[in-house]
């Protein structure tokens, strides 16, 4: 009898023990990335890294200014047709998707996220690129709408379904009419959480490489019009490491830091709209 | 007395599920009929003819009139949204806009329903429904508070009185009181008697005690069916049908 209640305990004890371990596993990547990057990148870590252009080799100092600027274009770019268009399919699937268009559609958003980003790169290559016959912001603009879109989609949907059906029963008891009690009751019901979505969404495309390298290629020097090909962080950090010089790899890894604390930061700040719901 | 809603021959299904056979009713205005009888008989989705609730609900079908001032509220000329603005309603769950402060809750269906409103006058109509709904003196001070930190009954008191800021000239109440504490169901029930002098008021409960305290009118409703509607001391005191008689003495339901 004693054993048997021996054993049991020990078992309880070692599952407890199993499941902290695998959170910690799970959490441990991030800790060790960023540490890495603290020391790796440290050295080129200067305040010219974020206000100056990428120097020729052999030329010390330099930075990543016009990738910073061209991820904030792109970025700001791609979420200016792709927030609307996103957060209004959710509100379709969520309020009227019922049917077998649904379906389809929810299957589609469901497989669009698991592309691998880099067909979404060729993609924009083949539609956009050829085309124009030039890389430019653009390109990359819509190689980047094709990841931030499905994201989006299903988090706008998910967020929609939390919000309880008497909500709505309530307005449209009060003649209210369905589309303005999806606006302005339902979706502002559960804004929070639809931003929150975005904004993770937002955090993977700035970090995202694969579908620039077609699209919008890079730049070396300070570039605004938007069709032409534009410098972004990631990219920059890409050309950096991949080149033979040393203190080029140094700046790849300041850059890599620098993207991966303003990601960071953004996911912080959805953290924050969620943490105000309560 | 004039009626302001006839209900005909009314028949509903749920999918193959008949849930409301044959009902007869008429409303009297400026009375409260309270509708009562055991869980599952129908008085919910009875009362939730009036305003259309079931338009949303695909596997839902009826027959039969319902006239609102003698116009059939489900003939293809009326509009279910202005139907709902002259017909408004109250439900079990107090249900104040999660992401609105007490004031918004009330205008809300004001400003939506895009009538052109000055702020002063939408803030007349917001103290005017809340002093109604006799809440007025206890959220005065704090009317930018989310309307969902007031207590559970000041919750559905807001909830009436965003229910009657869009002036409605009925008032459908779905067991406003089930999921509250006496004191609170006291309160509400005081509200429903003054309310009574401006509207037509239909109740949904099964608590026999408050139907006979606020009611004009009592229906009783069994398994779908109407099986009386008089006036309330008759039905508590000496009802025509055998069954009525034996819910309100407790020998089922």
């Amino acid at each position: 009898m004693e054993t048997i209640t021996f054993r049991r305990k020990a078992v309880d004890r070692a599952m407890k023990w199993a499941f902290h371990l695998c959170a910690f596993l799970v959490i441990l990547p991030l800790f060790l990335i960023f540490f890495d990057l603290l020391i790796k990148g440290a050295k080129e870590l200067r305040w010219t890294l974020l206000t100056d252009l990428p120097h020729p080799v052999g030329d010390p100092g330099g930075g990543i200014a016009n990738g910073i600027l061209g991820t904030f274009v792109i970025t700001l770019l791609t979420m200016t047709w792709s927030v609307p268009v996103a957060v209004m399919c959710g509100i379709y699937l969520a309020e009227y998707g019922r049917g077998k268009f649904a379906s389809a559609v929810r299957f589609a958003v469901d497989t669009l996220t698991g592309v691998p980003s880099i067909i979404m790169g060729i993609f924009g290559y083949i539609l956009i690129v050829l085309p124009m016959k030039r890389f430019s912001a653009w390109a990359g603009a819509a190689a980047l709408s094709m990841i931030f879109i499905p994201v989006v989609v299903r988090t706008t949907e998910d967020m929609l379904r939390t919000v309880p059906g008497t909500v709505r029963e309530a307005a449209l008891a009060l003649g209210i009419e369905h589309w303005k009690t999806t606006l302005f009751i339902t979706v502002r019901t559960a804004s929070s959480g639809i931003l929150t979505g975005i904004l993770l969404a937002m955090a993977r495309i700035i970090g995202e490489t694969a579908p620039l390298l077609f699209t919008t290629l890079g730049n070396q020097f300070w570039q605004t019009r938007l069709d032409q090909p534009m410098a972004a962080m990631p990219l920059q950090v890409f050309s950096y490491a991949i080149s033979p010089y040393e203190d080029w790899h140094d700046k790849a890894w300041a850059g890599a830091l620098v993207l991966i604390t303003m990601v960071l930061l953004i996911n912080l700040g959805a953290r924050f709209l969620t943490r105000e719901k309560q | 007395m004039e009626n302001v809603l006839v209900i005909r021959n009314l028949n509903s299904w749920f999918g193959d599920n008949h849930v409301l056979k044959n009902i007869r009713m008429e409303i009297a205005k400026n009375s409260v009929t309270s509708v009562m009888g055991p869980s599952g008989c129908g008085k919910s989705t009875f009362i939730r003819c009036l305003n259309r609730m079931h338009d949303m609900t695909p596997s839902f079908r009826m027959e039969g009139e319902i006239l609102l001032d003698g116009v059939n509220i489900y003939s293809e000329s009326v509009d279910p949204v202005y139907l709902r603005r002259r017909v408004g309603m109250v439900f079990q769950q107090a249900n104040p806009f999660p992401r609105m402060s007490v004031f918004e809750n009330v205008a809300v269906g004001l400003r939506l329903n895009g009538r052109k409103l000055s702020k002063s006058d939408i803030a007349e109509v917001v103290e005017r429904s809340l002093r109604m709904a006799a809440l007025w003196n206890e959220v005065k001070d704090h009317l930018d508070r989310p309307g969902v930190s007031l207590s559970g009954g000041q919750q559905q008191r807001l909830c009436i009185a965003r229910a009657l800021a869009v002036e409605p000239e009925v008032l459908l109440m779905d067991e406003p009181c089930s999921a509250l504490d006496p004191v609170s169901t006291a309160k509400i029930e005081e509200l429903i008697e003054d309310l009574s002098e401006k509207y037509t008021i239909a109740v949904v409960t099964h608590n026999m005690q408050q139907a006979a305290r606020i009611s004009d009118n009592v229906a009783f409703f069994l398994m779908g069916e109407l099986i009386e509607m008089d006036k309330s001391g008759k039905m508590f005191t000496n009802p025509s049908d055998k069954r009525t008689e034996q819910y309100i003495t407790g020998r089922f339901g």
